[in-house]
């Protein structure tokens, strides 16, 4: 090979490392918040405020959780702890968010609020929920990762491949891109082509319609909190593995899907998520 | 009895009243047809029917039983289907999903019936995998007939379902009804072209400021002079 084609190979390497392997990893975060609020936003016809916080909320349950388990010792080597406990987060979370629903969005359907009406009342959701989970873990940054670090280091990739430049590939890099990529192809495929998630669509394009033809619209909700808080929790989680936690970065995470979200009004075509999914990406 | 009563229903919006003791009543095998101008209640009396809006007062019995307390899920899994006036599909569904979900309420295979459909109206067949909202008006309501038809119901309730479909199209929509009824099932209908609908009625209503103005078989209204001047355009 000539030196030329090295420096190409180099500069590619030098760029997967400092570029797009965080900016993929960092895009599949987003991703799963940004469909979160694409959800709420279809279904529920409000832009959710709270969903960043709902997201350090989620990231709350997991940090706590994962101390408990660390302490009595109840690991796996070599998978990060707060892999583990995603399951029981993902309950703890959708119990707060069906009960926040129950407490103030239900009343506002009920009443059939103007969807700024709704927006606002998320807004003060955010600040309770911030409010809380401040309250819990304090405001300073939190680390919570315990497993293998790398799946390889830079210094294993210049041994294998001899190049100048090194590109290491974090254990939490490869979880976020894979479980992310996952989850969107999970919640396109439930959209698409099962019973329950054809009725969500259904129920988003036209409530009355809906109703009309049996479908139960306070189950439409639950689920939707339900997936939102799956979505949420993982998402919350793998950011605070590759990031750390600190709450007052995790709420301004709602900006950014809500940017994400211009992609919403695809959401229902078919190529609506991969979109989404890719655009959030790069 | 009649199969589906609704009988002195008053109801309102908010504080503005729109039905004053009005009666409507279906039997199975029979057409009705409710006939009016704008704004006289039609629409919300098909929605007390099927308890979309509470009515005041007034009782709505099927087959002898009281379900005026029922909600409009329960209504719909007593044999009630409804084609309602505007929005009557699921517009970014495919014509297939839009005929799933009225089978949505079925426990059992909802295939056949949807061959059913198909048979009934073979355009459909060719345009399942197309969107509802790249329909054409006729198309559209073909859907919305079929999306009500899928939880096999003993009574059907469509309001104006030929609402901008052109003449043609119109009359392939009410030989469906008529089929509909032929098979046995109760057929409350609402409708603008009220010479054509009460045409092909067995019964008729004609509806005023939310009061029962006219009753009568299709033919007795259409023979009422009164009825031609005023409703039928001499
Ligand atoms: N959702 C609503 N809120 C308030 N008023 C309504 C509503 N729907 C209909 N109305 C009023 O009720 C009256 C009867 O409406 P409707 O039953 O739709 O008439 P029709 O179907 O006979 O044309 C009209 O005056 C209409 O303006
Ligand atoms: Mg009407």
């Amino acid at each position: 090979m000539t030196s030329d084609s090295i420096d190409i190979i180099n500069a590619f390497a030098l760029l997967t490392n400092f570029v797009i392997l965080p900016a993929l990893s960092y895009g599949s975060q987003l991703a799963l918040g940004a469909l979160a609020v694409t959800l709420v936003y279809s279904v529920l016809r409000f832009s959710n405020f709270a969903q960043g916080d709902s997201m350090a909320f989620g990231t709350m349950i997991v940090i706590l959780l994962t101390g408990f388990m660390i302490s009595r010792g109840w690991t796996i080597s070599g998978i990060p702890t707060a892999l583990l406990v995603i399951p029981i987060a993902i309950v703890f979370t959708s119990m707060y968010l069906l009960t926040m629903d129950r407490l103030i969005y239900r009343h506002y359907r009920k009443i059939k609020a103007k969807s700024i009406t709704i927006v606002m009342s998320s807004i003060g959701v955010m600040f309770v929920t911030g409010g809380i989970v401040r309250f819990v873990l304090g405001a300073t940054a939190q680390k919570f990762e315990d497993g293998e670090r790398f799946i390889f280091s830079v210094r294993e990739f210049k041994a294998y491949t001899g190049l100048e430049q090194g590109i290491a590939f974090k254990t939490s890099q490869f979880l976020t891109i894979t479980i992310a990529f996952l989850l969107v192809a999970f919640v396109f495929y439930f959209l698409q082509k099962t019973k329950t998630g054809k009725a969500m669509r259904a129920y988003s394009d036209n409530k009355e319609l809906a109703l009309l033809s049996g479908i139960d619209p306070d189950k439409m909700v639950q689920i939707t909190w339900l997936l939102v808080a799956a979505l949420t929790t993982i998402a919350g989680a793998l950011y605070g593995l590759d990031k750390g936690f600190r709450t007052s970065t995790i709420s301004f995470i709602t900006l950014t899907n809500f940017c994400l979200c211009h992609c919403r009004r695809y959401w229902l075509s078919n190529w609506g998520n991969c979109r989404c999914f890719l655009s959030c990406i790069f | 009895m009649a199969y589906l009563e609704g009988k002195n229903l008053v109801a309102s919006y908010g504080v503005v009243p729109i039905l004053h003791e009005c009666s409507v009543e279906v039997e199975k095998g029979e057409l009705a047809v409710i006939v009016g101008p704008n704004g006289a209640g039609k629409s919300t009396v098909m929605r007390v029917l099927l308890g979309m809006l509470e009515a005041t007062s007034g009782s709505v019995t099927l087959d002898g039983k009281d379900i005026s307390m029922l909600s409009t899920q329960d209504r719909i899994s007593h044999g009630l289907a409804f084609v309602p006036q505007t929005k009557n599909v699921f517009p970014s569904m495919t014509v297939e999903e839009n005929l799933q979900m009225g089978g949505f309420i079925r426990q059992d295979d909802i295939n056949k019936t949807i061959e059913e459909v198909y048979a009934l109206f073979p355009i459909l067949y060719d345009k399942r995998k197309q969107l509802a909202e790249q329909l054409s008006g006729g198309q559209r309501q073909q859907v919305a007939f079929g999306r009500a038809m899928m939880t096999k119901p003993s009574i059907m309730l469509l309001d104006e379902p030929t609402a901008g479909v052109s003449p043609i199209v119109m009359d392939e929509i009410f030989s469906n009804i008529l089929d509909v009824r032929n098979a046995g099932m109760a057929v409350l209908m609402v409708e603008q072209n009220a010479q054509q609908a009460l045409n092909i009625a067995d019964k008729g209503y004609v509806l005023v400021s939310g009061r029962n103005e006219h009753t009568g078989t299709g033919k007795e209204l259409i023979n009422n002079p009164e009825v031609r001047k005023k409703f039928l355009g001499g």
